[in-house]
């Protein structure tokens, strides 16, 4: 006890200050009403559903519970029910396979909700999908819809392959901050 | 020889590791693998290919490994009744490749136990066939539901417990189905292929260049064992050799892939038992390492750092002393975190004795990798197949009997230090200066070759075939996952079902490593 009580005081308070939101990276226009802003009040909780990813861009959404991103101490938290959730984290280019059971958890999380497409594959298909096939990228093939707003609703996009810690918070915080104004 | 056989004629393949390929008679399958695994050899990984257009119907291919190397075996099917001797009989881990194999290219196993579906659920016809050449994505589309039929337990009391795919954590989706009395778990039965993206498929239509970052991206966490064993199946074909520093740092990244993975996973199995001060620890250490991996490499995961013919980074002096000091740092820290873990008495009594997997058992299913050697299973391509610069690193093999939750803990931690001194031993052995790559733009035509990476799973295999033109006409990854995820099975026998998490956690499989 006297090791782990030391080791904790040795290693002191690591976390970073959080990024400020990013208007760039909204793609919809605020879908929600005001009056229903203060139901989120300043705690949001979480329901991250993986929809085909390969697996890269789960890494980086644990990274947010490490003590730099510290994601608790913002009042996000991951929950294990989208019936708990205010906002779905979804990852990955949409596996048919996974069409029903992602429309499902939609279905089950109570309005309003947000959704964050997370990573490149989740944005455009990625590179497990042909982009050739559509004006707009999201491109399909016989195993997978491409990206989730082919099969969702979908509020922000966060980039990258798979982004950074920091790059998913400002996602997430510019999602919640759409609904403040 | 690796393998003595009458009919058995080998060719060896160029590259780093000892490889053999040929061709085989249907009527030689059966006795040439019973040959090897009654020498105490292993199926490796089951694909098949689509010849037609070459006029040779259908081909399937097994990997067999034993201690003399990796032997690649392949078997023409006609294309009119494409079967094949079963081979499950003999490798149980066959079971779920050749059922897959089936899904996606049609061939079958004659005889077998069990015949159905793997991967497919419903999002093509059980009669189309995504790998044939001629597969036409728009007709074979259904909107299905899944249709499985799990394997029922009968009894007083028995009640089943459906988990996913979608589950309570930050996890891949898989369906977990329990038979349990109480508490106490009767059964599980896993049914995957959830994340099934076409993997396979899409490989058929990219460049040699494009198939390096897809194969980074068939288990995200294994990214560099990925490219490294596409790039090294590349090399074999095309017969050449990388520069020495790029060996040097592909060696570098595939330890720091393993450093980061084990302490994100000695992390989660403290928070699993409730020490959530060890997921604070260890992912504070984790996050350094992926953050000195974004400062010097561009990557936290070190993605596109491996491409055919060499590296795509390299690490100035500077770099070498943030890692030196990196170093220091973890041997100092995870020594005072190893020395909490094993002293709190609510984690031990935890870890110890859940989840155990027997070395017979561990034997018979062919498990392999790290959850293989924390029970007894002697398998590590670094040691047995030292492949440049392995070969002149000495790796020392960490292996441990008891096969429970808590072997898999210090299988962990010891390959933890053992990395983080390869690491030291790189770095001091990694000259500045010279070549980080060599041109690699297309293979030869018509050529095969294999790639084996021990990841920090278990051993990475990918298998390249070219075409009459030399563009890839059939890639193959295979995780280590296929073998060890029947294993989980077994492991839970008998334990309680709030032990699952745990359990499946210490194992720590991939679900897109498997679903393709
Ligand atoms: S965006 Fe990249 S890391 Fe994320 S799931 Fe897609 S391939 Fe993997």
């Amino acid at each position: 006890m006297y090791q782990l009580i030391k080791q904790i005081i040795k290693t002191g308070i690591k976390t970073d200050a959080a990024p400020l939101p990013d208007e760039a990276l909204r793609v919809t226009t605020q879908r929600l009403h005001e009056e229903i802003l203060h139901v989120f009040g300043s705690a949001l909780n979480i329901r991250h559903v993986d929809a085909g990813s390969c697996n890269g861009c789960e890494l980086e959404i644990h990274s947010l519970s490490n003590a730099y991103y510290n994601i608790e101490g913002l009042g996000i938290k991951f929950v294990a029910s989208p019936r708990h959730a205010d906002m779905l984290l979804v990852t990955g280019p949409v596996s048919r396979h996974m069409v029903t059971a992602l429309r499902r958890t939609f279905d089950a999380t109570p309005e309003p909700k947000l959704v964050v497409a997370i990573g490149e594959c989740a944005c455009n298909g990625g590179i497990f999908c042909s982009n050739d096939g559509s004006p707009d990228g999201g491109g399909e093939s016989y195993a997978s819809c491409g990206r989730v707003a082919n099969v969702i609703p979908v509020d922000v996009v966060v980039g990258g392959c798979p982004p950074t810690p920091t790059a998913i918070l400002q996602g997430i915080l510019t999602a919640v901050s759409a609904q403040k104004q | 020889m690796p393998i003595n056989h009458p009919n058995l004629h080998l060719t060896q393949l160029a590259g780093a590791i000892p490889a053999w390929s040929g061709n085989i008679k249907p009527g030689d399958l059966q006795p040439i693998c019973r040959n090897v695994h009654d020498g105490g050899g292993r199926l490796v990984a089951l694909w098949g290919s689509d010849d037609r257009e070459q006029g040779n119907g259908y081909s399937l291919h097994i990997a067999l490994v034993n201690e003399a190397g990796l032997v690649c075996l392949s078997l023409s099917l006609p294309a009119g009744q494409p079967g094949y001797p079963d081979v499950s009989s003999i490798f149980p881990v066959a079971n779920r490749m050749q059922r897959a194999t089936y899904d996606l290219l049609g061939i079958y196993a004659h005889e077998g136990q069990d015949h159905r579906k793997w991967l497919r659920h419903g999002a093509w016809h059980g009669g189309s066939f995504p790998l044939r050449k001629d597969f036409d994505p728009a007709p074979s589309r259904t909107d299905d539901a899944d249709n499985y039929h799990f394997v029922q337990v009968e009894g007083q009391g028995v009640h089943e417990i459906a988990v996913g795919p979608v589950h309570a954590g930050i996890i891949e989706p898989g369906h977990f189905r329990f038979s349990v009395v109480g508490e106490k778990m009767l059964r599980l039965e896993e049914r995957f292929g959830y994340t099934h993206n076409g993997i396979e498929k899409r490989f058929e239509s990219m460049s040699l260049q494009q198939g390096a970052r897809l194969a980074g991206r068939v288990s995200g966490d294994s990214t560099v064992a990925y490219a490294w064993a596409y790039a090294m199946a590349a090399e074999s074909i095309a017969a050449v050799t990388p520069p020495e520093r790029a060996l040097w740092l592909r060696a570098l990244f595939l330890e720091r892939e393993r450093i980061a993975n084990h302490l994100g996973d000695l992390g989660y199995l403290g928070n699993d038992v409730a020490l959530s001060f060890g997921f604070t620890q260890f992912w504070i250490l984790k996050e350094q390492v992926l953050r000195n991996n974004g400062a010097l490499f561009g990557h936290r995961y070190l993605m596109d750092s491996i491409i055919p013919g060499g590296v795509a980074a390299d690490l100035t002096d500077p770099g070498k002393r943030t890692l030196f000091e990196e170093c220091s740092l973890l041997e100092r820290e995870v020594r005072v975190l190893r020395g909490i873990y094993e002293e709190h008495a609510g984690v031990q009594d935890r870890f110890i004795g859940a989840g155990r997997i027997e070395p017979r058992l561990a034997a018979q299913l062919g498990l392999c990798g790290l959850a293989g050697r924390a029970s007894s299973q002697a398998w590590d391509t670094r040691v047995q197949f030292p492949c440049a610069p392995y070969d002149q690193l000495d790796v020392q093999m960490a292996t441990y009997r008891n096969g429970d939750v808590a072997a898999r803990v210090i299988v962990r931690f010891d390959e933890l230090f053992e990395s983080l001194r390869l690491q030291r031993e790189i770095l001091a052995r990694l000259m500045p200066g010279g070549e980080l790559s060599l041109p690699l733009e297309k293979l030869p035509a018509q050529g095969f070759g294999a790639g084996m990476v021990e990841g920090w799973r278990g051993e990475v295999l990918v298998a390249v075939h070219t075409d009459t033109d030399g563009n890839l006409a059939r890639v193959h990854p295979h995780d280590p996952s296929w073998q060890n995820w029947p294993a989980v099975e077994h492991a839970i026998l008998g334990n309680i079902v709030p032990d699952f998490p745990l359990i499946n956690k210490s194992f720590n499989l991939s679900y897109s490593g498997q679903d393709l």
